[in-house]
């Protein structure tokens, strides 16, 4: 079992390398997450200390140097803000929100969607009807509705989205595992009377990643967007932690006077950071995909 | 004998694919007239419908008409601008598909898709396009016409769709009809009343048909004469009934006999050994000699058309004695 | 097909019932509109005469049972800000976000469709390299952002078309519409752009896919055959095989599109219902939210048989099938 694991994976990456558009944007997707990761580092200015902020450097299109010689390469907000930095900091908010609500989705719709497929009848037909009605309406709607009930804040926002997610994850995995669960092996470990969970995390789960890796790659930048729609709307993240949607919000204002890079850098930052997943995602998808393989 | 319709000469038609050239249809020629019907015979893969889509100039990248001439009544189709060949088509030559149930558009009426042909050719109002239509159909044996052209094509059975697709090839009074086993995919009885209504018609008005198929039988009875390809070369040629009853080339002559027939009952039958061969990597030479019992070392070089009756030539280094 | 038609009906009231419990109860969870509503340095008698006023002195079960049964009468409640009817403020608001999303949709489908077709007629052509790269461009960037650019480039660099705002209105048949005056259409062309390049690029995907298999079908090599011309061939017999996936996708999209006005009339201050939606969020207009909501929910349902009936005129297969069910 151990020694064939890994051999599909090495197919995977084998594939992978052979479109040169996935490879550089895996490669874009690896830089953009380390610099989220290592903000702190990375970025040349702490952008919530106010100790390195000076409100004499407010509004300074791209390339200004600043009252105390720092170079500030994408300019500042109005309150002085080195846009870099704040677009560094605003990236690791984004992302974290996204990666952590569908990480949280995905075991949700791991554990509704096998649930339903291996026990069928009743619960399959209440979770596939609370899934078929919830997915009927678009997941930007559902979400604003649900913040507009529970209020802004980063952990409202995490729930919100999981609550959204969660319905396209546990379809994809009843639908594979309906599939799986009439295959020979899974009749096999049944027959050796195995305990049910054991056969549901032992032998299904393996066999239903594939299709939920590639929706989960899709439903990361969906999560994004999402998130960053909503603190645009004003129902998101707090002014405290903006994340880019925010950060583009804010320069909403300033656009129409001429301070485009307000907006604009941060909202280049969202579209590189989705079309690295998107490419990605697609490439896996081609791979992934069964039909593709014949 | 009078001018023929159609006259081919050395068509070759290739198809450049990863793993190399493919020559579909290799130094074609052979000429159909007034009221004659040619049957064009092979197995799938022979080339036989790719010398149908050469004639009517529908062939597609990464398909390509490498040589040959293609003359219809004077005009060499070859030499002609794009779309002064798409007027004829249509019109001058009418071409008639293997599948009916995949031939007519599924989302268009019948009525739509038969006049949308008259007025491309035609400068006609609509409403006598629909005449035209309505009496095409008539012409063709289908019941209550009018009715049938505000049909959908799925709303008609097999029999019935082919017939339509027979009035839209007869519509125009072409003189050249290519025919790409239009009677396959029907049952027996309906195949024999079309194949007869063809007959009628095609004879009525003086119209050259090229009848594209593996069915000798159907050949037997509808053709005046055959051409058998294989590999992409015709092989052997000549009035049918002399090529079907003493075959010269031991393709033509495997072809007769593995199929069953009522005057043979009880004789074993005698499948051709082997496959038909890549037409990418072909033999040096004859196509044929892999699968040939008469194959010898003079079968690593080209046989040339060799006539050996009027009207009938074969390639082959090593013909059958006529009448064996 | 009447009990299907029946089931389906009794499917989509209870999707609304549930919804309305769940928004009703939900919302009242959060914060008190009064804070919002009533001048703090009122005394306490004016207070609880303005909560009395607007019901709000109930338990929280009294004010459902009011709600449920105002439904059936077509009274939504009454908005705590502008003091009119919810369902009459929205359905005040309702013109303006489908003339946006309707002109969305017919962007979508006039630059997509043609687009689509081109990069499936010649996949390796370059040109169609460059659309379908455009398309991923297309999906990926966020709406909001992509709005706030094309007003930066047409509004404020350019000056050529205005920022927002929905500008002057005609009436037809008493309901005020845009894209009957030039400054109407000048207000219209950004937002209904923003709304249209999602739903372009999936356009163009569905486009491209099904032009590449139907160009393969035998039918699309006959129509050739008879000599039709090739606009003929691919504007007729083409086109109309690859709108049946296009239209179904896009009508199913319809809701989506009306999700996403309230990103668009955000950003263009379209006076939609999505704007009005925002606002009342932020004001607490607890009314206006749930009559957005109930209306949404009656408005996918219908979508969703329009697209049924949509798909069955083009595809006259399936008007069989449904006819014979």
């Amino acid at each position: 079992m151990s020694a064939a694991a890994d051999t599909p994976l090495r197919r995977l990456a084998g594939d992978f390398v052979k479109s040169p558009s996935a490879v550089v944007a895996a490669i874009g997707l690896v830089l953009i997450v380390l610099a989220a990761v290592f903000a702190g580092a990375v970025a040349p200015q702490n952008p919530y200390d106010l100790a390195q902020i000076d409100i004499f450097d407010g509004s300074l299109p791209p390339g200004s140097t600043g009252f105390d010689g720092f170079h500030y390469l994408l300019g500042t907000d109005e309150q002085g803000r080195d846009m870099l930095s704040a677009i560094i900091y605003g990236l690791r908010i984004s992302l974290s929100v996204s990666f952590i609500s569908v990480s949280v989705a995905v075991l949700i719709g791991l554990v509704m969607g096998m649930l339903a497929a291996w026990r069928g009848g009743w619960v399959d037909s209440l979770i596939m009807r609370i899934v078929d009605i919830q997915l009927s309406f678009p997941a930007l709607l559902v979400a604003l509705l649900l913040l507009a009930a529970l209020g802004k804040g980063v952990d409202k926002v995490i729930l919100a989205l999981i609550i959204v997610l969660w319905a396209y994850f546990a379809r994809t995995v009843r639908g594979a595992a309906l599939v799986e669960i009439r295959k020979d092996y899974i009749t096999a470990a049944r027959s050796q009377a195995l305990p049910g969970w054991r056969i549901l995390f032992g032998h299904l789960l393996p066999n239903v990643m594939p299709p939920v890796i590639v929706i989960a790659t899709v439903q990361i930048a969906n999560a994004i967007s999402i998130e960053a729609a909503l603190s645009f709307l004003g129902v998101g993240v707090p002014i405290t932690e903006p994340s880019l949607g925010l950060l583009i919000a804010n320069g909403f204002d300033y656009l129409l006077s001429g301070r485009y890079w307000i907006s604009f850098y941060p909202g280049i930052a969202l579209l590189l950071t989705l079309v690295c997943i998107n490419v990605v995602g697609d490439q896996i998808r081609d791979i992934l995909n069964p039909r593709m393989q014949r | 004998m009078t001018a023929p319709i159609l006259s081919v000469n050395g068509l070759t038609t290739v198809f450049e694919t990863r793993i190399g050239t493919l020559t579909a249809v290799n130094d074609v020629s052979f000429t159909v007239g007034p009221g004659e019907v040619l049957g064009l015979v092979g197995e799938s893969g022979s080339g036989k419908t790719i010398t149908g889509f050469s004639i009517l100039g529908l062939i597609d990248r990464p398909g390509a008409i490498r040589a040959g001439e293609i003359w219809l009544k004077g005009t060499d189709l070859r030499k002609l601008a794009p779309d002064a060949l798409r007027r004829l088509r249509g019109d001058r030559i009418a071409m008639i598909f293997q599948d009916p149930m995949m031939t007519l558009n599924p989302v268009l009426r019948i009525d739509t898709q038969l006049i949308e042909t008259i007025l491309a050719h035609r400068d006609v109002s609509r409403g006598r396009a629909r005449e035209m239509a309505e009496a095409a159909l008539a012409q063709v044996g289908i019941p209550s016409p009018a009715e049938r052209l505000r049909a959908y094509p799925h709303e008609l059975s097999g029999g019935m769709r082919q017939r339509v697709v027979i009035a839209a090839a007869l519509m125009l009074e072409p003189d050249l009809i290519v025919a790409d086993e239009p009677t396959t995919a029907l049952d027996v009885t309906i195949q024999s009343q079309i194949l007869f209504e063809m007959q009628k018609l095609m004879a009525a008005r003086q119209t050259a048909l090229i009848w594209i198929t593996h069915d000798l039988t159907v050949v037997a009875g509808l053709a005046h004469r055959v051409a058998v390809m294989y590999a992409g070369r015709i092989v052997e040629t000549g009035p049918v009934d002399d090529v079907l009853d003493r075959p010269a080339h031991p393709y033509t002559h495997g072809l007769i006999h593995s199929i069953p027939s009522a005057t043979a009952r009880g004789q074993r039958l005698a499948p051709i050994r082997g496959m038909t061969p890549s037409l990418i990597h072909l033999p040096e030479g004859c196509a044929f000699a892999p699968r040939c019992g008469r194959a010898d070392a003079a079968c690593g070089t080209a046989p040339a058309a060799t006539d050996i009756a009027p009207g009938r030539w074969l390639r082959c280094h090593h013909p059958l004695e006529a009448g064996a | 097909m009447l009990a299907y038609l029946i089931r389906r009906l009794g499917q989509a009231a209870l999707v609304m019932a549930v919804m309305a419990t769940i928004v009703f109860f939900g919302l009242y969870t959060v914060g008190n509109p009064i804070d919002l509503l009533i001048n703090p340095e009122d005394d306490l008698a004016a207070q609880e005469a303005a909560m009395r006023r607007l019901g709000l002195d109930q338990p929280i079960w009294v004010q459902f049972g009011h709600f449920v049964g105002g439904i059936f009468e077509g009274d939504l409640g009454t908005s705590f800000v502008h003091n009119r009817p919810a369902l009459e403020l929205i359905l005040s608001r309702l013109p303006a976000t489908l003339e946006l999303v309707f002109f969305a949709m017919l962007l979508a489908v006039l630059i997509g469709v043609p687009l689509g077709m081109i990069a499936g007629l010649r996949p390796d052509a370059p040109s169609s390299k460059a659309i379908m790269a455009a398309s991923i461009l297309g999906f990926s960037i966020p709406n909001f952002w992509q709005g706030l650019m094309l007003i930066m480039l047409f509004a404020v660099y350019w000056g050529i078309l205005p920022a927002g705002g929905r500008g002057d209105t005609v009436d037809v048949l008493g309901i005020p519409v845009s894209f009957l005056t030039w400054d109407g259409l000048k207000h219209l062309f950004l937002p209904a752009l923003n709304l249209a390049i999602f739903k372009m690029s999936l356009v163009i995907r569905l486009a491209r896919a099904g032009t590449a298999e139907v160009a393969l079908q035998d039918y699309v090599k006959y129509a050739r055959a008879r000599g039709l011309s090739p606009s003929r061939v691919i504007g007729v017999h083409v086109l109309k095989n690859i709108l049946i996936p296009v239209v179904t996708v896009l009508g199913l999209e319809t809701g989506n599109a009306i999700a996403f006005a309230v990103v668009t009339e955000t950003v263009f201050a379209w006076p939609g219902i999505g704007k009005l939606l925002i606002d009342s969020i932020n004001l607490l207009d607890r009314p206006v939210v749930v009559a957005y909501l109930m209306l949404t929910v009656f408005m996918f349902v219908m979508i969703n048989f329009l697209v049924d009936i949509g798909y069955s005129l083009l595809d006259p297969r399936v008007r069989i099938q449904a006819r014979g069910r």
